[in-house]
């Protein structure tokens, strides 16, 4: 009751010291990482061209900063294009393999064969058969990602409260009801779960599918630095694609704030999760 | 044959090697109120199944109105266990839900659902997620959900098992005065002896697995029965014929 009080009383900073509490521990282990680097990288006599201190590599970012954003737009394109096939063919797969079993016992094992294939083999190949468009980087960037959405809706599916389908049959609701109605939202949480994974795999995949071949992209872009001995250039790229891979994993929490509010780690509903 | 709504006929139901209902013959007449109480595993909730098209008897007959029900003849309003809501639906959408599933309009249906939200204490209460409602409110957006379907005869199955022991007390009261008042026609299934002696005109006892009707109690006490003094009294030694009974009746120590 009193930290009820005292929350409505003075919401600001309480939420904000909470989030500083937060987040502090990860600022502190990241500024360590790069404490160290640039201490090692200055007083161990390492040649810069071989690891340059992240402060070089910053100054270097910065300068470059037109030519980063320029290869960054393409490698941004080509992992939401494929993210977006993923995510629709995920769906439509598993709404498939949930109404059949037969194709369910047909399909999952092609699925988990496609997510053994080398990733190093498969791309040259794919640039090879689809030419160095748009084209080889969705899909690449879709073979990546589908496979752990399609896994994690599958399970929520398969998680949906028996009570619930009981009560919507004694309703005289349709499978397809059912569906729509229980099982589709019982898996929304997993298939969250899924897409931070799968987002995590989006950009890598986008950079691997460039390296591969393709007129511009952060993956060329590194590959060029590379061959050019210029391995600040090279963890610069590395830097954006880190923050591309962090704004996109950010994003997926404002979406599923939005669009799937039950779930959203709000204190209601670990709460309830815990009861049960 | 009009005076019973509801007559179950040597129903007998087994799930493989497993036979859970030996031979249930119960019935209900229109506007009653009638327990199923037995030992936990005797089968009590498979007989609603039975009822809701959940799981199919083997042998037995089962009439409704004279007539066998049909899978989609939307007859029965079924209550699960625990409450069932959905947590990303709204109070006011989860209470619906049994309307939006029969194809009735979101505004009709809301219009249904208002008239009844005071009466069932969720004024207020209706733009909230279910997960931020007490036991006992949840409950009763549990049942609102299942009146407001206006099916000829409701399922109860255990409503108020998952609730402390208090405001399980409140809601046997809040529910004794809300069937006082609409006389649904009512088949609860329930583990609380107590409760079934305050709520019904009559009181199917059931045997250990695989189940038969191994007494029948008429409860010919006046209502209501949860605010009177000498009704308690007296419901108190029906509960005690009954507990007696059901211990008399199972083979070796109770579990």
């Amino acid at each position: 009751m009193t930290l009820l009080q005292k929350r409505s009383a003075a919401p600001q900073p309480a939420m904000r010291r909470r989030w500083f509490k937060r987040a502090a521990p990860a600022a502190i282990a990241l500024a360590g990482v790069f404490a160290f680097w640039e201490c090692y990288a200055r007083l161990s006599g390492i040649s810069a061209l071989t690891l340059p201190p992240p402060s070089q590599v910053v100054a270097q970012a910065w300068a470059h900063r037109q030519d980063l954003l320029a290869n960054a737009i393409p490698t941004l394109r080509a992992t939401l294009f494929g993210f977006c096939l993923s995510l629709a063919a995920a769906f439509l797969l598993s709404v498939v393999v949930d109404f059949s079993t037969i194709l369910r016992r047909a399909l999952f094992p092609v699925f988990i064969i496609s997510q053994t294939l080398p990733l190093v083999a498969i791309a040259p190949l794919v640039v090879l058969w689809f030419g160095f468009g748009l084209t080889p980087k969705i899909l690449l960037v879709a073979l990546v990602t589908f496979f752990p959405m399609l896994v994690a809706l599958a399970q929520g599916y398969a998680a949906t409260e028996k009570e619930l389908e009981e009560l919507l049959a004694s309703m005289g609701a349709s499978r397809w009801k059912r569906f729509w109605l229980a099982r589709l939202p019982s898996a929304m949480p997993y298939l969250f779960a899924g897409l931070r994974i799968s987002i995590t795999y989006a950009v890598v995949g986008a950079i691997f599918a460039e390296y591969a071949g393709a007129a511009e992209g952060l993956g060329i872009y590194i590959l060029n630095a590379k061959n050019n001995f210029r391995s600040g250039l090279v963890l610069a790229a590395v830097g954006v694609s880190s923050l591309l891979t962090l704004a996109l994993f950010g994003l997926t929490i404002i979406c599923q704030r939005f669009l799937v509010p039950w779930t959203a780690g709000s204190a209601a509903a670990d709460h309830q999760r815990g009861g049960q | 044959m009009s005076d019973v709504l509801l007559k179950l006929n040597g129903v007998c139901l087994r799930y493989g090697a497993l036979e859970v209902l030996s031979d249930v013959s119960l019935s209900v007449k229109p506007g009653e109120f009638v327990s199923i109480v037995g030992p936990s595993g005797a089968g009590k909730s498979t007989i609603l199944k039975v009822l809701t098209g959940a799981a199919q008897a083997d042998a037995g007959t089962i009439e409704f109105d004279g007539k066998a029900p049909g899978r989609n003849d939307g007859l029965f309003a079924f209550m699960p266990q625990r409450d069932a809501l959905m947590p990303w639906r709204r109070i006011l959408d989860n209470v619906t839900l049994g309307l939006e599933v029969q194809n009735i309009g979101r505004r009709e249906a809301r219009r249904r659902v208002e008239a009844l939200m005071d009466e069932f204490g969720l004024t207020g209460f209706e733009r909230h997620y279910p997960a931020a409602l007490s036991g006992g409110m949840r409950q009763r957006a549990a049942l609102l959900r299942t009146v407001v379907m206006e099916r000829p005869m409701l399922l109860l199955d255990e409503p108020f098992g998952a609730l402390d022991a208090l405001t399980r007390n409140r809601m046997q009261r809040w529910i004794e005065g809300m069937w006082l008042k609409h006389r649904w026609t009512a088949l609860l299934v329930t583990h609380d002896i107590r409760e079934a002696v305050m709520l019904s005109d009559r009181i199917y006892v059931l045997s250990p697995r695989p189940a038969r009707v191994a007494e029948i109690f008429d409860i010919p006490l006046p209502r209501p029965r949860l605010r009177d003094e000498t009704a308690r009294a007296r419901a108190a030694s029906i509960e005690g014929a009954i507990l007696d009974m059901l211990f008399s009746t199972q083979e070796g120590p109770a579990t």
